[in-house]
């Protein structure tokens, strides 16, 4: 069986869960069993996962997965996949996740991928690729032990109907007291896609010159309803907040859609986004690297094409 | 306190990537070799921090042949007190994570740092492992280190969107991001003095890893780019949505 760990938000499933059961529910149809999810809380959508592969809904509800604890959520999630006897166990590859997979793998005494990109090959053996060397390459990972653990990264694949409703089933476990106290948690704006789920990217370089000419960037960011991004000086120099730093020693991302105005393209920033489906570049200098990797360059101004690029897709949706 | 920083090894960002004949391995010649940037610039920095206000000492804790010392020199340059070394490849996130952990069992480490992940293998698997087989608190993505007491620390971490603050007592394992702290650079008496503090050769366990390598590819060649007349912009949202279907 292949148990798939669902994360929530604010009581409901979050985007990355669904890829990560469609995920598991692929995985399950290769090995010829099933896809069962696993709801630590609550969420008001959960029979909604059935769309997406899961045969049955595993609920267990405790205060103690009110906030986030390593501790608490990996020992929960082992023992459902022990007690669940689960050969393979998903998670996303959100920040919650990518803390949780060392724990769970260790706990299952299990060989770990992170943040595969493809399911995995069973036709010899079971091997998961994913990306290394920030996306220069990519490597095919064999999992030796019964148990494996593997988290998908955002964006992966593209999921699809496959079901019906899930049955939502109460699963008993001991849950731990958590071992360190949540204060407080801080969201930015919670109508926007996080980054790492987004789609549609919009991202500014130092060629925008300062904070105060971010306006033409949030207003195309806007019309496509894209998530917001930057180069890594830009963060440094505290003209937009760190977690929308993109690149090497910042986020990575893969969204549909990436649209760089005004950032060079050093090798430490393509690191972060050069899976993205379409890339677009634009830059007034023609030999910026950028242009070697996008689909679509603009050479020119953009301080003057920005905005005409925002009017164009307003046109396009009136 | 007792502090223990791990540190990994890493091609440096600029390094070109390709593979030796099987695929299975990568092409060193040429290749530059670097701290990983996270160990070295929030994780170890901080730890040192922490030492210079509060006592005590920053071990680094590295899994490597004796020809990584010169990473481990430069961690005792930055400002380490001392070094242990477990004398065997690094050959996976488990292999290294068991490794780590066998030998913290026995010392007593208040905080145990990692980088939030390598550049590598970029797997942010080994805290969470270490934290599991030593049974502590796993804190990840920390962007933020208060020590407001001798035992316990306020932490800032990072998630999709935000922040989340929390208040954690020693000991525990914390892995390092950005904003944790500012890149120090090893000065010349650092240089000098880092060649004589003690750099400690530990013996690996018995283990084998629960991954293998079967094959590395390189990502398949882009198309050539397709310019846009900056004075048809129209056309650009044409082709995004007919063409790329992304808008
Ligand atoms: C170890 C290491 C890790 C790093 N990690 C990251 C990382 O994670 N992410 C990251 O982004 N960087 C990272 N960097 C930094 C990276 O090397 C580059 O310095 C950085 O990406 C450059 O940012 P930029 O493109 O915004 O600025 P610049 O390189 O200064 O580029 C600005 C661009 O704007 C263009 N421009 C200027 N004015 C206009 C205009 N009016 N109209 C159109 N175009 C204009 C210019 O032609 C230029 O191409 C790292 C570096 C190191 C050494």
């Amino acid at each position: 069986m292949v148990l798939v760990f669902v994360e929530t938000e604010n009581g409901k499933v979050r985007k990355a869960a669904l890829e990560a059961v469609y995920y598991g529910y692929l995985t399950a149809q290769k090995l010829g069993t099933s896809c069962q999810a696993l709801l630590l809380g609550n969420a008001e959508d959960a029979t909604s996962l059935g769309l997406y592969g899961a045969t049955f809904v595993h609920q267990s509800d405790s205060i103690s997965f009110n906030f986030f604890d390593n501790q608490v959520y990996s020992a929960a999630i082992a023992q459902a996949a022990k007690k669940l006897e689960a050969s393979v166990v998903i998670l996303s590859h959100s920040s919650n996740g990518k803390s949780l997979i060392g724990n769970i793998a260790y706990l299952l005494d299990a060989g770990s991928v992170s943040a595969a990109i493809d399911i995995p090959e069973t036709d010899k053996g079971f091997s998961v690729r994913k990306g290394v060397y920030s996306s220069k390459a990519l490597v095919n990972i064999e999992l030796n032990t019964p148990v494996k653990v593997i988290s998908v990264l955002g964006n992966s694949l593209q999921i699809s109907v496959v079901g019906s409703n899930a049955e939502v089933q109460p699963i008993a476990l001991d849950v731990l007291q958590p071992g360190i106290k949540v204060l407080s948690v801080d969201k930015l704006q919670s109508n926007v896609t996080p980054l790492p789920e987004a789609e549609r990217v919009v991202s500014g370089g130092r060629g925008l010159k300062g904070p105060e000419n971010w306006g033409i960037v949030e207003e195309l960011a806007d019309v496509l309803h894209a998530t917001t991004a930057c180069s890594r000086p830009v963060s440094d120099a505290d003209w937009r907040p760190h977690h929308e730093h993109v690149g090497q020693t910042g986020i990575a991302i893969r969204p549909n859609l990436y649209i760089a105005i005004g950032i060079s393209g050093a090798i430490q920033h393509l690191a972060g986004v050069n899976n993205s489906k379409t890339i677009v570049v634009i830059n007034k200098d023609p030999e910026a690297p950028f242009f070697k990797s996008a689909n679509y360059g603009v050479v020119g101004d953009l301080f003057d094409v920005v905005p005409k690029l925002t009017a164009a897709i307003k046109n396009l949706n009136a | 306190m007792k502090l223990l920083v791990c540190i990994s090894k890493t091609p440096d960002t600029t390094a070109k990537i390709a593979f030796n004949g099987d695929n299975t391995k990568l092409e060193t010649a040429g290749i530059t070799f670097i701290m990983n940037p996270y160990d070295e610039w929030y994780a170890l920095v901080k730890a040192i921090e922490i030492q210079e206000k509060w006592g005590g000492s920053v071990s680094v804790l590295h899994v490597g042949p004796s020809e990584n010392d010169s990473i481990i020199r430069k961690a005792l340059a930055i400002g380490a007190t001392d070094a242990y070394r477990i004398d065997t490849e690094a050959v996976s996130a488990d292999q290294v994570a068991f490794q780590m952990a066998s030998f913290i069992q026995h010392h007593a480490f208040d905080i145990i740092f990692t980088g939030k992940e390598t550049i590598d293998y970029n797997g942010a698997e080994v805290g969470g492992r270490m934290a599991a087989q030593l049974n502590l608190p796993f804190i990840s993505f920390a962007s933020h280190l208060d020590i407001v007491a001798e035992n316990e620390a306020i932490v800032k971490r990072d998630m999709e969107g935000g922040t989340e603050t929390i208040q954690v007592n020693t000991p525990f394992v914390i892995s390092a991001a950005k904003g944790m702290a500012e890149q120090r650079i090893p000065n010349m008496k650092g240089i000098m003095t880092a060649k004589s503090k003690p750099l400690n050769v530990v013996t690996p366990q018995e283990y084998s890893p629960k991954i293998s390598i079967v094959s590395h590819e390189l990502p398949p060649a882009k198309k050539a780019v397709q310019y846009i007349d900056p004075e048809n912009i129209a056309e650009l949202a044409r082709l995004l949505r007919e063409e790329a279907k992304v808008i």
